[in-house]
């Protein structure tokens, strides 16, 4: 899998840059290289969006939003409209087209049957503190087949001019030139099993522990609490299981091929007495998570699945890390004993009133 | 909770044949009718870990100095806040213990003497440590010098000509006390620093539980334990022998190692054997003196006296070297996976934290491997010399007719002992002939012989009369793994245990499925086959070899700190150690899987009934 302007692979290997990659784009490529194996895939780059737009486009776009009314709601879905069409249906230049599938199909070559994908929108502006426009792009899940990657990439470039992306714009004054887009293609995951990790003890903030809810299926069951996980605390040094509980995990999500949608199934008897991790699927979890808390340098709250398409050992993906708030601000466990020593120098500064208290302690 | 109780010492069946037990022993180490209330109100619990099978009259010395020994340093050396020693009495031939705690209103007063004399010790660890090996080891020379010799016909003339006026049998009635006496001595060496280490361990201990609640007891034991081990020294000799006899194509010389005088004169005979063999008396020496017992009894096996059990071990790691297997404890990698380990749980904490975890555990790394080591220089040096001294009296006293077999003296009581001895100095001075014990012990012996069967019949209860709450204090838990859990699951009380899953202690961590192989006792360890799971009582550190070639280990008794959990950590290997019933739930045979990091052993299968050698091994206890 070979990087070229219009395509970045999340493990292709080069240098992320924001501008390129969108900020969704960027930290998918910089997860992969940090050891964090996010569900495998590409970006198309903004080069790509702007090599598209090429030719007239552009100008034809700022004919129509000019002197726009923002106050005018029906004037703008009427504007949005006509260009999200004109982008949608715009032929993609060959030479464009075939880098994208060519992507594609490197992708699914990992694969032994052709998987859906999902499109993501990332555009480059998506974390500037200012401007945010999180959440004002796209992202279509389930999609099968080329033609329906490509038509979602279209899609995804489109919402650049939603109403609400142009109302935004218009509100606060950003010009649209130079307005980019980078869009992420990456494998729909099909979990196996799935949930979240958090790096610490989030009942005492004791962050020499791992603590993992696991559940069969999808994780949007374990993140809603809809299902009642297995939970697994480890020691984060020695991986060694300190509790372990068994979920009920009444059901789980799965997709459904002939809808292209997760559907909830019932879990078998058998299935729900069991841990749904085995002990080296556990201990790779917890693993991960402490990869992550080491890439971001504090306690993390990572979401994980198991992909059933992916091969033993490939199979476990991360697919989101963000810094634990709750506990990781405050301090961590202090011990009540007094009067440590500043060093072993035995005799004179090492103060044995800790050794007494020790041991008293350990005994009431 | 349960109220579940354990037996009364007398709701015990007294097993046929063992009438009269009582009179074996002394009458301090008996339960007695006149206390009965008193003793009926603690909490007792047996020790088969050190003493896992019925005492002889004559081996209590083992159980009661190294008992009495124990306490004296809690309650009178290091004046340790809340803990005396431990009380101890024999019950049916096994002994039980029971802690005795501080009355509360003494605690505070303590306390100042406490810290002086435990920073006397830490302050000064490292040359009260090189004084104390000195103490010891002039301990065992001069019991090697003590003889006991036949008393001769008459007193030689040399005698009588420089007026000495003495028969000589003062020096065999001084010999006697004085081998006693020497024994006493190392066992009040032995603990002189044992509790401190364990002080040391334990305020380590305690403060990563208070930092890292739940730390697994596995990774502080890793953190302050040493990698290079005295005890392990008289395996890696012969480690190093069997490397030897390979590189010296010395290999055909170890087919028949169970004839140790014939295996040495093939090497002896061989064009390289004089380099060997040079190098096997210089590992002897000490190295050798290691029981595969635990040196608490008089059938304990010592490899300088029975040279084919270091031979046997030598041709197995030939063997194992000859089929490409790599025979040294992995010592690098353990050595890292320690410094990661230290240094992870470190980087977890706060600055000022740390300086306080650093001083911890420098503390308890610099005292706890004495824990380790000592064994070598008393269970091992010291009682392998005392029982081989007490075997010569013996001998002597057989030859004159006071008992049937040569190592009888066993029956009788060190103070009996002396009257014996006595008898035999009267009944030979005045010229009378035999001694009157001639006719008094070879019955005697007998019948007591066929009480110590009879009760070696009967396994001991794992503990005496009601429980406390909860176990708390420190010492108990730490050396002996009695928790408060423990005993819930001794009394069948743990209500989450499922059935073919024991629980026991997670003492080193990893996960195998194996072949179990049961050993009820030492001498039935050449049935262990490469890839077994070792399933035992407990285990010693004479069975260093053993470890090479198994693939996990169960025991019934021990804590985190036990033999099995330091050497199973020191090979990489899993266990679980204190089950409880391990030995006598699981048969030779069956498929189990051990997890040393839960603490869990799982019968999978059962066994298809399993013949010929090890098949009755209990008997053998």
């Amino acid at each position: 899998m070979s990087n070229n302007d219009f395509i970045e692979f999340f493990n292709g290997g080069s240098e992320p840059k924001l501008e390129n990659l969108g900020g969704k784009g960027a930290s998918l490529v910089t997860m992969t290289a940090a050891g964090m194996p996010v569900p495998p895939g590409f970006v198309v780059t903004t080069a790509a969006f702007d090599a598209f737009m090429e030719g007239g486009i552009t100008a034809e776009i700022n004919t129509i939003l000019a002197g726009l009314d923002p106050e005018d709601v029906k004037a703008v879905d009427a504007a949005s409209a006509t260009i999200r069409k004109m982008i949608t249906q715009r032929p993609v230049p060959s030479a464009l087209r075939e880098f994208t599938k060519d992507a594609y199909a490197s992708l699914q070559a990992n694969f032994a049957r052709e998987v859906p994908l999902a499109v993501r929108s990332s555009a480059t502006a998506e974390d500037l503190p200012d401007a945010s426009f999180a959440g004002q792009q796209d992202t279509y899940l389930w999609l099968n087949g080329y033609a329906s990657v490509t038509e979602h990439i279209r899609a995804c470039w489109a919402s650049l001019y939603t109403s609400r992306a142009i109302l935004y714009r218009l509100k606060n004054n950003i010009p649209d030139e130079g307005l980019s887009m980078a869009v992420v293609v990456q494998k729909m995951v099909n979990s196996a099993a799935s949930g979240v990790a958090m790096t610490l003890d989030p009942t005492n903030g004791d962050r020499s522990k791992i603590t993992i809810d696991a559940s069969y299926g999808v994780g949007e069951m374990v993140v809603s609490g809809t299902v009642t996980p297995d939970n697994i605390q480890l020691d984060k040094v020695t991986l060694a299981v300190i509790t372990e509980h068994i979920g009920a995990k009444h059901a789980e999500l799965i997709p459904d091929p002939a809808t292209n949608s997760l559907v909830e199934v019932e879990v078998s008897d058998e299935r729900r007495a069991v841990r749904c991790l085995s002990d080296v699927d556990l201990a790779l979890v917890a693993q991960l998570a402490k990869r992550a808390e080491k890439h971001y340098g504090c306690p993390q709250d990572i979401e994980w699945a198991l992909d059933a398409d992916l091969p033993e050992g490939e199979n476990l993906l991360l697919l989101q890390s963000r810094p634990e708030t709750v506990h990781s601000s405050k301090a961590t466990v202090k011990p009540t004993g007094s009067g440590y020593a500043s060093s072993l120098g035995l005799g004179s500064g090492f103060n044995f009133s800790s050794i007494t208290s020790s041991l008293l302690n350990s005994a009431s | 909770m349960s109220m579940k109780s354990f037996p009364k010492p007398s709701d015990l069946q007294v097993p046929p044949g063992a009438e009269g037990w009582e009179e074996l022993y002394p009458y301090y180490l008996v339960f007695q009718d006149a206390l009965k209330a008193e003793e009926d109100e603690k909490f007792w619990f047996c020790d088969s870990q050190h003493w896992p099978t019925v005492f002889k009259p004559f081996e209590t010395i083992g159980g009661e100095f190294a008992v009495k020994c124990l306490g004296q340093y809690n309650a009178r050396h290091l004046m340790i806040p809340n803990a005396n020693g431990i009380d101890f009495r024999i019950h049916l031939g096994y002994l039980y213990m029971s802690p005795l705690p501080v009355p509360s209103e003494q605690i505070a007063a303590r306390v100042p003497e406490f810290e002086a004399r435990i920073g006397h010790y830490f302050a000064n660890w490292d040359t009260l440590l090189e004084q104390w090996h000195v103490k010891v080891k002039g301990t065992i020379a001069e019991m090697e010098t003590l003889t006991f010799e036949a008393l001769p016909d008459m007193v030689p003339m040399a005698d009588i000509l420089s007026g000495k006026a003495k028969d000589g049998s003062e020096v065999l009635l001084e010999n006697y006390d004085r081998l006693i006496q020497l024994c006493y001595q190392n066992w009040q060496y032995h603990f002189e620093f044992l509790n401190l280490g364990y002080i040391a361990y334990l305020d380590f201990f305690n403060f990563c539980k208070e930092v890292f609640p739940n730390i697994p007891d596995q990774s502080i034991a890793t953190m302050v334990q040493g990698v290079d081990m005295e005890l392990f020294r008289p395996d890696d000799e012969l480690k190093e022998l069997a490397a030897l006899a390979v590189e010296l194509d010395l290999a055909g010389a170890f087919s028949n190692t169970d004839d140790p005088a014939a295996t040495l004169a093939a090497i002896a005979a061989s064009p390289a054997g004089e380099r060997w063999l040079a190098r096997w008396e210089e590992a002897k020496d000490p190295w050798f003196n290691f029981t595969i017992g635990n040196g608490f009894y008089g059938h304990d096996k010592y490899w300088i006296e029975h040279q084919e059990i270091p031979l046997g071990f030598i041709a197995d790691y030939i063997h194992r070297l000859q089929g490409g297997a790599n025979i040294m404890r992995p010592t690098e990698k353990l050595i890292a996976e320690k410094d990661r380990i230290v240094s992870e749980y470190r980087d977890l904490l706060d600055p000022e934290i740390r300086e306080a975890f650093d001083a911890k555990r420098t503390l308890a790394a610099t005292a706890y491997p004495y824990v380790e080591n000592h064994n070598f220089y008393i269970e091992h040096w010291t009682m392998g010399v005392f029982w081989r001294k007490v075997r010569e009296l013996s001998r002597m006293l057989h030859a004159q007719g006071l008992w049937n077999e040569p190592e009888d003296m066993l029956y009788l009581g060190r103070n009996e002992v002396r009257d014996v001895l006595f008898d035999l100095v009267t009944s030979w001075g005045i010229g009378a002939g035999d001694p009157i014990g001639n006719v008094v012990w070879p019955q005697e012996i007998e019948r007591r012989r066929g009480i110590v069967d009879a009760l070696k019949t009967a396994r001991p209860a794992p503990a005496l009369n009601t429980p406390p709450s909860a176990i708390t204090e420190p010492f108990t838990r730490m050396l002996w793994g009695i928790t408060t859990e423990q005993v819930q699951q001794w009394l069948g009380g743990d209500e989450d245990s499922e059935s073919g899953v024991l629980k026991g202690m997670a003492a080193s961590p990893g996960l195998v499925e194996g072949m179990a192989r049961v050993v009820m006792h030492a001498d039935d360890l050449s049935e262990v086959q490469a890839g077994e799971i070792l399933v035992a009582p407990i285990t010693a550190p004479s069975w260093g070899p053993i470890f090479g070639k198994i693939k996990a280990t169960v025991t019934d008794i021990g804590g985190m700190m036990s033999h099995a959990a330091i050497v199973c950590r020191e090979y990489g290997l899993p266990a679980v150690t204190g089950t409880g019933s391990a030995s006598t739930t699981i048969r030779t045979g069956q498929m189990l899987r051990v997890d040393g990091t839960k603490g869990t052993v799982e019968i999978l299968e059962e066994a298809p009934v399993v013949t010929g050698p090890g098949a009755h091994s209990h008997s053998h206890v």
